[in-house]
């Protein structure tokens, strides 16, 4: 088993930067996805760690020894890009254990390592089976066992599900985490799709702009997210970011009359992070708001969304900005009513639009 | 607008019957999702409304007269597909106006001007309107083609999959933004995925169609409260329903390899072995829970969490509000809401209980 670490390592084509200077720590056993939109540099960061690409600057260590310049052979990590399709003549046996017999495993270890995954992704009783006579789910199974049955000291995983329909990728998502929580196999995850970095990562590293945005579990990134980019990025839909004007322990917003009243413990914090202007950005997630007669925020119905248990309603400010709120689907809003509600004050963030960075609470005295 | 129905309608191809019989009606002014697996014969049954393939058998009226003589242009329908169809070297107002431009619709330049504004406002492109098309993104593309569609206001909307390419973010803002139009502008649209979620959140009603029948139509509340058949169930949800096989013994219910056994009052009726259904909602984590097990697995998601508990031989999917602070490994207790559990048949189809 290992710990990656990332120190200053940068990749640079001509002037532009694919990914700026980073740092980041992968501990032993921990299951790390790299987030972000295409183009966000975390492909390019894999690669690195990997060998399959150079880096321009910084180095890599594996269990504290530098493999900056190793051959990605020498690593021993495997790269898993996809779930290739199996062999359609060879048994689920035959297909899963291809990998270790072109690496000239024993016959021992690799019947021992067959064995071994095939239990822990209960398909011990399909291994005789060719892949024509198992169902889709299983075949995805099979496919998972073969790209995991070397036992390398990481693995690395560049959007292995992308393929895959959403039904499929369901399952996969929570077979591959299954997995890791009982092999506790050292992962680097990449994926563009934040559900799939939510519901799998010990730890999410959001990327864009060939620059790490946060490091944090999904519950950090969540709740707290550090800027703008984050709120938006993760979530579906994404935090609710409205714009407006502090004074006095009250935020403005433009469009119909929302006066939102500060909680007292964020109203220093906010002076303080505003760096003395009085433009800021109010954020909360759909589950924040509370609908109420008396709310003290309001908005008008714009469209409403049954989602199966619940429900979602949008409700419009003014001609730029919409409210989204996850409700009751017992409640239905015909289109321009007026809908009042409050927010959690555990759950609003405020955001400075200038930096679009975060506004840290003060701390409790 | 325009009430839209088809009658028998039976479409076969050397070797394949694409459409079996399939009989439904589009309200005026309603918001129509077909819903079904690739294959299941929506993109077809779109075509054949709107002319473009030949049924064998049946008919399709447009409010009660039969138009199966009518060519594609005479039956006044517009369709948006997945893939953008615009003329690239035009500006975005001359894909717009290019539909009023027809000789055959004598429209004004002021009349077609003054449309296209309002079309371009109502989909937020006012300011793309010089653009040429072929520098817009894929979702500035997908409103035009929308605009074009609604911009000379037929009878019928046709949707094909119209927001399957694109990213995750911007589906979302458009399904929101064409349900208000939608409604807003009351335009008779049949719209068509293999997306539940779309269907759930736009549709008024919502066909399932599975191997080119209709399995079930009702509003997205009786699809996910009342689904026909297994295949509907586990089509509708995310995460899917649990499914399992179960017993009736002696007065008692039990879900086969699991712990969880139930008195059989609550499915009178049933057959002595059937299968049961549980949304992942419907199972509880609860100190006092009248079930145990331990939790193998948790994923998430942020607006909720999904709980993978294992008891005895079976898994139970359960969703919880928030990030949960219950720990892999940890001894579960939980209970069922069974009074919204769904029953069915060996063969798939719901019992009625």
């Amino acid at each position: 088993m290992s710990t990656i670490e990332l120190r200053q390592v940068e990749k640079k084509f001509g002037d532009l930067h694919a990914v700026k200077p980073l740092d980041l720590t992968i501990q032993d056993g921990e299951f790390v996805v790299l987030l972000g939109p295409s183009g966000c540099g975390k492909t390019t960061t894999l690669r690195m760690i990997s060998g399959l690409e150079a880096v321009s600057g910084g180095t890599i260590w594996l269990d504290g020894r530098n493999v900056t310049w190793l051959h990605p052979s020498a690593r021993d990590i495997a790269f898993v890009f996809q779930f290739y399709a199996l062999y359609p003549h060879l048994t689920a046996w035959r297909n899963i254990a291809f990998p270790l017999q072109a690496q000239g495993e024993s016959p021992e270890n690799v019947k021992k390592r067959v064995n071994e995954v095939a239990k822990l992704l209960r398909i011990e009783h399909l291994l005789n089976a060719r892949p024509g006579q198992l169902s889709g789910g299983d075949q995805q199974r099979v496919a998972l066992a073969r790209a995991l049955v070397r036992r390398p000291a990481a693995y690395l995983m560049d959007e292995p599900l992308g393929a895959l329909d959403a039904d499929f990728r369901e399952t996969m998502r929570s077979e591959i985490k299954r997995l890791h929580v009982l092999q506790h196999a050292t992962t680097v995850y990449v994926t563009h799709d934040q559900i799939e970095a939510m519901a799998m990562g010990d730890r999410i590293v959001v990327m864009s702009e060939a620059a790490i945005q946060q490091i944090g579990t999904p519950a950090q990134v969540y709740y707290d997210p550090a800027n703008l980019f984050v709120a938006r990025f993760i979530g579906s839909p994404g935090m609710n970011l409205i714009a407006g004007k502090y004074a006095d322990g009250i935020v403005q917003m433009a469009g119909l009359d929302n006066r939102y009243p500060v909680p007292l413990e964020w109203q220093s914090a906010l002076k303080k992070g505003l760096d003395g202007g009085s433009e800021v950005i109010i954020g909360f997630r759909p589950e924040a708001a509370q609908i109420n007669d008396q709310g003290k925020l309001i908005g008008k119905v714009y469209a409403s969304e049954m989602q199966g248990s619940s429900a979602v309603l949008h409700l419009t400010i003014n001609e730029n900005d919409i409210f989204h709120i996850r409700t009751d689907r017992l409640i239905s809003y015909p289109i321009d009513t007026l809908v009042h509600f409050d927010i959690d004050p555990q759950m609003v963030r405020f955001f400075n639009p200038k930096t679009e960075a975060a506004i840290k609470p003060e701390v409790a005295q | 607008m325009s009430h839209v129905e088809l009658s028998h309608i039976t479409k076969t191809y050397p070797g394949v019957t694409a459409l079996d019989d399939i009989s439904f009606d589009v309200k005026d002014g309603e918001f129509f999702v077909l819903l079904g697996p690739t294959g299941a014969g929506k993109t077809t049954t779109l075509r054949v409304i709107a002319g473009l393939e030949k049924q064998d058998k049946g008919s399709v009226l447009f409010d009660g007269k039969a138009v199966d003589n009518f060519n594609p242009s005479d039956r006044d329908v517009a369709l948006v597909f997945q893939q953008y169809s615009l003329y690239p070297t035009m500006s975005v107002y001359d894909n717009l106006a290019f539909p009023l431009r027809s000789p055959l619709r004598h429209t004004s330049a002021e009349e077609i001007r003054k449309k296209v504004e309002e079309t371009a406002e109502i989909l937020h492109i006012s300011h793309l309107l010089k653009r040429k098309t072929a520098h817009l993104s894929g979702g500035e593309m997908q409103r035009v083609s929308i605009g074009r569609a609604i911009v000379r206001s037929p009878r019928v909307f046709l949707m094909d999959e119209p927001l399957s390419n694109l990213d995750a973010k911007l589906r979302e803002a458009l399904r929101i933004e064409l349900q208000h139009l939608q409604k807003t502008q009351g335009s008779t649209t049949l719209f068509v995925t293999h997306d539940q979620i779309e269907a759930l959140t736009m549709a008024d009603r919502i066909a399932v169609l599975n191997q080119g029948r209709i399995l079930q139509v009702g509003t997205p509340e009786d699809i996910y409260d009342r689904p026909a058949t297994t295949f509907i169930a586990q089509l509708v949800g995310s995460p899917r329903i649990n499914l399992y096989k179960a017993r009736r013994e002696d007065g008692t219910i039990s879900i086969n390899a699991s712990e969880v056994h139930v008195p059989a009052s609550h499915g009178n009726n049933l057959p002595a072995d059937f299968l049961v259904g549980i949304r992942p909602e419907n199972i509880k984590p609860d100190l006092k829970g009248e079930f145990s097990g331990r939790l193998v697995l948790t994923e998430p998601l942020g607006v909720e969490t999904i709980l993978h508990i294992q008891s005895g031989q079976s898994e139970f999917i359960g969703l919880v509000p928030g990030i949960t602070t219950y720990r892999i490994g940890d001894a579960m207790k939980f209970n069922v809401a069974f009074e919204h559990v769904h029953y069915f048949g060996l063969n798939g189809d719901r019992l009625q209980s």
